[in-house]
């Protein structure tokens, strides 16, 4: 079942959570809503859910105007943050809910609800756990739990507000790649709302990135980090350095580097910032007759498959590197060493216009 | 301006308040987020490994539940204080069912069974006629009964202030022997029927009483005495001052004291300094309700008082009297007079807790 | 009142002295004995003065079962009232924002402000003989004034606030998701109710009912007043045990006495459960990150 999102809006008083927000996304996917806190992704969810009504456009389930259904009729799944776990009921009690409220009519019989649930603990891989109560199971536990009680009614759609928030990292990991096999098991069109970068490139096919309300982007891991659409995506995603440029005329300068300005941005004299990733810089020990800023080496982390320098620019600001271990150990850098820094291929900046927001969606002007 | 290591704010931003644990709100369900919304601001919280400048986001609970993120202005800056205060709206109307016939039901019960028989005192007394109505309520002896019922109430309140203060204060901070045990009969006096208490307490103060006879010996009557009023309306009013204060007292953090401390404080000085302002508050709304109470209790004062006119006799005893004698009208005057007073008292209340909310962050 | 667990805070550099700690424990248990268990006492004390038999006597006076009866009425008729107003007050309250929901907040507290003479008062200005509808009753033969139709209202009037005063913090506090999570699979709002909210409020429900039982059953003054204080026929337990102490019938009074005090006490032992069991609720729901 497909979804489809058109110009939805919600307020809330004077506060715009949703702002004229299109979004589609096909049968069979798992689409991951990323974004900071207060961008609308998990108001963005609950409208799809129907846990709440938008104040202007429309949504489509599979075609079929869904708006005016409440929750109960979409045939949703929904998975909170915090489980929502029926604290009184048995794991098996929780998973049966779905099943056990259904009219009387389409209500299936009490073995084949058995049946049901069983099946369902044995996709979760929590069969044993069938009369616990859910204190006394893990976060993890719950949230697996939660998500068997969402498929038990067999949805067309399956919801997950930030499944794995509340978990600590190492369990966080493993249910990812889980939630990841799961889906190509079942193939529901999935959405899943995170604030983890990582998590979301690394588990969905489709990647929305949100902010203040507004879709970023949309496109697959790949595209939205290697070839982000706006600013914000470009900061969201990975790690990102800030570099002041000096204007003048039709080059921007740094260091000794100068870089020629995109049509109409040039200016007889100010500053702009330009944003990198530390692994598009290289270090070297002398300049080589090529353009380059010097850098302070200030802390070195070698602990891991790329070694990660802190280095402090010749004007004062940070500047992140990171280098393959072969090149590091070429160049033995040290602590209070200098360097110079220099982009490692043309286009590894992103210019920021200088009197703009850094969140406004903008051309982007890479140099 | 708070520290932070993520991005540099101008100003602080107005509402941050660092009253409140943190630890309370994260911990309300779905709340966290609804507060995220509210403000005007964007409230991120990120695990503790730093994260580079300007991108600050994220939601979660750091595993010590230590770091916050603001986004004020288009920039980002860190807090390191654990508590905040945020405005308390909850903006979502939800899309539970049953809000209509819930509150329509409410309403009519409400209406039917409190607000109807309340207003008839009203319409009675407006068919007095002022001259009446001014007789009825400033007759000498109707005078008295105010003056006494005002100043035993106040008595009561303020003898409950100081010692349900101090029974709080050793409930949540000392253990001993039979804790819980007093912890649960603090509350005797308000589900007691008023009429045991009146002839417990009667007994118990009596001439042939346990503390009568010794009271007698060093010439205090405790019956039939104003005296004992005041003991009748401190008993009642005891529950209301001890369980105010409770919760505002367990609600303090430690690691306020324990900086005052470290900081050089005397215990006498981080008494005064740090704990007594967060809970004077309560304290006040504790005797405001305790006085308010006392004002028209009846049932714990017809038997130790006497009922004598003019000397032990409180407005509500008066008002019965007044009833009994068909005195509808005069005992009609009293009752707006002593409504009015308690209104006035409950508005204040609510006022004040209110505040306390509101400073407390819920 | 909340039934909420008393927690202590443990000890460190916050430390007081031990001096001072035992003066404040000794002068506040002092306090406390004079206020809450001398008088706890002397109600038993009184109430077996004059031996068992007696006490079974008081207890078995057919006045006295009478009034019991007519206690045991109003309460089973004022009670599940104010359940019924008290659940859809505090959904209404607990899960909606609406104008005017302060005022309403406030509103329910208002038979708490009210004097219980008053209380009693306005029935007698409504339904008593020169009241607004007095002629109309006795036109009709009703009597609702020195009758028990109108201890029952005044019972209920006066315990008005309290099953609704224990649940709204308690809904406040669970939030709402367990009922979005039921709607969402499929529940109808009935369902709803029944299978997840009711379920997980029925210990401040169970509390608030015990709570407002004890208060309806203990209620004197507003009952006082709409009385016609005929024994046998209109005398509830409270106004029972203040005829048979102006009759300085002091062993049977107590004896009456001692029975409300009994109720007293379970409803203080009630709350401790509840205080136990909420806090072990409120242990389940925190994440552990």
């Amino acid at each position: 079942m497909s979804i489809q999102i058109d110009r939805l809006t919600k307020r809330f008083g004077s506060f715009t959570a949703l702002n004229e927000v299109s979004l589609t996304i096909p049968t069979g996917q798992l689409a991951a809503v990323l974004g900071p806190s207060g961008s609308g992704k998990t108001t963005l969810l609950r409208i799809i859910a129907g846990l709440e009504m938008p104040d202007e456009g429309q949504l489509f389930l599979h075609g079929v105007d869904a708006t005016p259904l409440s929750a109960r009729d979409r045939q949703v799944g929904f998975v909170f943050q915090h489980y929502a776990l029926f604290r009184h009921m048995t794991v098996f009690e929780n998973v049966a809910f779905g099943l056990r409220v259904q009219p009387r009519r389409s209500r299936p019989s009490e073995e084949e609800i058995r049946g049901r649930v069983k099946e369902l603990l044995r996709l979760v891989e929590l069969e044993d756990y069938a009369s616990r109560m859910p204190s006394q199971l893990s976060g993890g536990q719950r949230q697996r739990v939660a998500l068997a009680r969402a498929l038990a009614v067999r949805p067309k759609v399956l919801l997950l507000d930030e499944p794995f928030g509340a978990l600590d990292a190492r369990v966080r990991r493993d249910l990812r790649a889980w939630l990841r096999r799961l889906h190509e098991e079942l193939k529901i069109t999935s959405v899943f709302v995170t604030h983890d970068q990582e998590e979301a490139l690394e588990v969905a096919d489709q990647v929305v990135v949100m902010n203040a309300g507004r879709v970023e982007q949309v496109g697959t891991p790949e595209e939205v980090y290697h070839k982000p659409a706006t600013p914000f995506v470009y900061q969201f995603l990975g790690s990102v350095n800030r570099l002041r440029l000096r204007v003048r005329g039709r080059y921007a300068h740094l260091g000794t580097l100068a870089l020629p300005l995109p049509n109409g941005l040039a200016r007889e004299e100010g500053t702009a910032i330009a944003l990198t990733r530390p692994h598009l810089l290289d270090v070297s020990r002398e300049a080589n007759g090529e353009g380059h800023f010097r850098a302070r080496v200030r802390h070195v982390n070698a602990a891991g498959p790329l070694v990660k320098l802190d280095l402090v620019a010749e004007w004062g600001d940070p500047v992140h590197v990171e280098l393959p271990r072969e090149r590091y150990h070429e160049l033995a850098l040290a602590p209070e060493m200098v360097g110079c820094v220099r982009p490692k291929e043309p286009g590894a900046l992103l210019l920021q216009p200088p009197d703009e927001e850094h969140n406004a969606p903008a051309e982007m002007y890479y140099i | 301006m708070p520290r932070g290591f993520c991005g540099h704010g101008s100003a602080p931003p107005p509402a941050v308040q660092p009253r409140t644990p943190l630890t309370r709100i994260i911990h309300q369900n779905n709340e966290k987020k609804s507060y995220c919304q509210a403000w005007h601001g964007f409230v991120g919280i990120a695990p503790e490994n730093t994260l580079p400048p300007g991108a600050c986001s994220g939601n979660g609970v750091s595993p010590d539940k230590r770091l916050l993120f603001l986004k004020y202005s288009g920039e980002y800056f860190g807090l390191n204080e654990r508590r905040f205060a945020l405005p308390s709206r909850r903006l979502r109307r939800g899309v539970l069912p049953g809000f209509g016939p819930a509150l329509g039901l409410s309403l009519f019960y409400l209406c039917l069974l409190v607000l109807l028989p309340l207003s008839t005192i009203f319409l009675r007394s407006s068919t007095m006629g002022w001259q009446a109505f001014w007789e009825a309520v400033t007759a000498p002896r109707v005078i008295a009964s105010y003056r006494l019922s005002l100043l035993a109430s106040l008595g009561a309140a303020l003898i409950n202030a100081f010692f349900g203060f101090l029974v709080a204060w050793v409930l949540v901070r000392y253990r001993f022997p039979g804790r819980d045990i007093v912890d649960a009969l603090v509350d005797l006096p308000f589900a007691l029927p008023t009429a045991v208490a009146g002839i417990a307490l009667t007994a118990i103060y009596g001439p042939e009483g346990w503390l009568g006879r010794p009271l007698a010996h060093l010439g205090v009557q405790a019956v039939f005495n104003p005296l004992g009023i005041l003991i009748a309306l401190t008993f009642i009013g005891l529950p209301f001052a001890v369980r105010t204060v409770q919760p505002v007292l367990e609600g303090l953090d430690k690691a306020e004291e324990e900086t005052a401390a470290s900081l050089g404080a005397s215990r006498w000085q981080t008494f005064r300094r740090v704990i007594l302002p967060p809970v004077l508050p309560a304290v006040l709304t504790g005797f405001a309700l305790a006085f308010a109470r006392a004002l028209g209790e009846y049932g714990s004062v017809v038997f130790i008082s006497g009922n004598m006119p003019m000397r032990t006799e409180v407005a509500p005893l008066l008002i019965m009297t007044k009833l009994e004698q068909f005195d509808t009208e005069g005992a009609t005057a009293i009752a707006v007079v002593l409504l009015g007073l308690s209104f006035a008292l409950l508005l204040a209340i609510n006022l004040l807790q209110a505040r306390q909310q509101r400073l407390a962050g819920q | 009142m909340n039934a909420t667990k008393t927690k202590t805070l443990p000890d460190g550099v916050t430390e007081d002295p031990p001096w001072i700690r035992r003066l404040l424990i000794a002068t506040a248990l002092l306090f406390l004995v004079l206020f809450l268990f001398v008088p706890l006492a002397a109600i038993f004390k009184e109430a077996f003065s004059n031996g068992l038999a007696e006490y079974w006597w008081a207890l078995s006076d057919p006045d006295a079962l009478a009034a019991i009866r007519l206690t045991l009425l109003a309460t089973v008729i004022a009670v599940p009232l104010n359940l019924i107003f008290g659940i859809a007050a505090s959904w209404a309250i607990a899960n909606f924002e609406f104008r005017g929901k302060s005022v309403l907040v406030s509103l329910i507290d208002l038979p708490l402000a009210v004097s219980p003479v008053i209380a009693g008062m306005v029935f007698v200005l409504l339904f008593g003989t020169n009241g607004l509808l007095g002629a109309w009753l006795e036109a009709h033969h009703l009597k609702i004034i020195f009758a028990t139709p109108g201890i029952v209202l005044a019972t209920a009037f006066v315990t008005f606030p309290f099953v609704a005063r224990e649940l709204i913090p308690v809904m406040q506090a669970r939030g709402s998701e367990e009922e979005e999570a039921a709607l969402v699979l499929g529940a109808s709002g009935w369902q709803m109710f029944w299978r997840v909210t009711l379920p997980n409020i029925r210990w401040g429900l169970l509390y608030g009912t015990i709570l407002c039982c004890a208060r309806a059953m203990g209620e004197f003054g507003a009952v006082s007043v709409v009385s016609g204080h005929i024994r046998g026929l209109t005398n509830t337990m409270t106004l029972h045990v203040e005829i048979l102490y102006n009759e300085y019938n002091f062993a049977a009074a107590f004896a009456v006495a001692s029975l409300l005090t009994l109720l007293a006490l379970v409803t203080l032992a009630a709350k401790s459960l509840l205080a136990r069991r909420s806090g072990r609720a409120g242990q389940d729901s925190e994440e552990l990150a």
